[in-house]
């Protein structure tokens, strides 16, 4: 362990802000580039057996 | 040709192979991810010239990489989809440029956050930094070429085109720090020296850069398997899988 204390892991020697803020950062846009194509994969496959569906009752 | 390359071709093929291979995958980023974050953050030593600031190295590094190493899958994707007609190698570029963009902002980001303790300054016009920008700007091109353009087969070879004649910023990005001795500090890891660093600060770094290789191919999967689904949706192999799902 780097450091001696919670507070002083917080505070990062005084770059605390900088740190904390960039980890942030790349929390959140790897956790937009995940859940993008989670989502779209969702829409996708409700589109696509909804269409299904219209094809089926028009057939039958 | 190997037989290998014409099972690449089928995107049946391409959507199955992904399925299987992407819980591995995904278990290993998020793994790697959080060891070299945990150990980056709390147990590397601290830089004795930058303090704590360094630690944002654990992102920044990776990040620009894979800005790079996307792009360069990207590109030759692209030649692939140019040469041999293969719709699989297109969709593949296709997958590749946001998650570039999104990478190359992530780096550029985290490269102005740490640049202000350490340079005093948000942004400077350095090569490394410029040459950084226009790589982000080289994937803006070909994300938005590619929804400008109606046909998707024209599109991709557009695409492909531009990736191809962007290429030639690749080594300028390597280069520039050695080229122009200017702001930026030079590359952290060389083939053929060891590192400048001790392993306690290395080890991580190493970790983080495996773990974001294993992160880009889960999203690059994720997004294939997407564009897969929507341009073969007509196919009766996508219309099977469709029934299934709805059990």
């Amino acid at each position: 362990m780097s450091f001696d204390s919670f507070s002083e892991f917080l505070a990062m020697g005084g770059h605390g802000l900088y740190v904390w803020s960039s980890y942030a950062l790349g929390l959140a846009v790897m956790l937009g580039c995940v859940l993008s194509p989670i989502l779209t994969r969702k829409r996708l496959i409700t589109e696509q057996q909804r269409r299904l569906r219209r094809e089926e009752e028009t057939s039958s | 040709m190997p037989r290998w390359f014409y099972q690449l071709a089928s995107p049946r093929w391409c959507y199955q192979i992904t399925g299987r291979l992407l819980p591995g995958f995904a278990i290993a980023a998020l793994l790697l991810l959080m060891i070299g974050t945990v150990w980056g953050l709390a147990f590397a030593p601290p830089d004795y010239q930058q303090g704590n600031s360094f630690r944002i190295i654990y992102l920044h590094v990776p990040t620009a990489y894979m800005a790079q190493s996307i792009y360069l899958t990207m590109a030759i994707a692209g030649a692939i989809g140019l040469i041999w007609k293969m719709k699989v190698a297109d969709m593949v570029a296709k997958s590749c440029a946001p998650i570039g963009a999104a990478l190359a902002v992530l780096a550029l980001a985290t490269g102005a956050i740490w640049g202000k303790p350490t340079w005093g300054s948000w942004w400077v016009w350095d090569a490394r930094l410029t040459s950084m920008l226009i790589l982000l700007f080289l994937y803006l091109g070909v994300i938005a070429l590619n929804s400008a353009i109606e046909s998707e087969s024209t599109a991709a070879q557009s695409t492909a085109v531009l990736a191809l004649v962007g290429l030639v910023n690749i080594p300028i990005i390597k280069y520039s720090v050695d080229w122009w001795n200017t702001l930026h500090q030079p590359a952290t890891f060389k083939v053929t020296e060891k590192p400048a660093m001790p392993p306690e600060m290395w080890i991580p770094l190493l970790i983080m850069v495996i773990g974001f290789y294993c992160f880009f191919a889960v999203v690059l999967m994720l997004r294939l398997r997407n564009e897969i689904l929507h341009r073969e949706r007509r196919t009766s192999w996508v219309r099977e899988l469709l029934l299934q799902m709805r059990g």
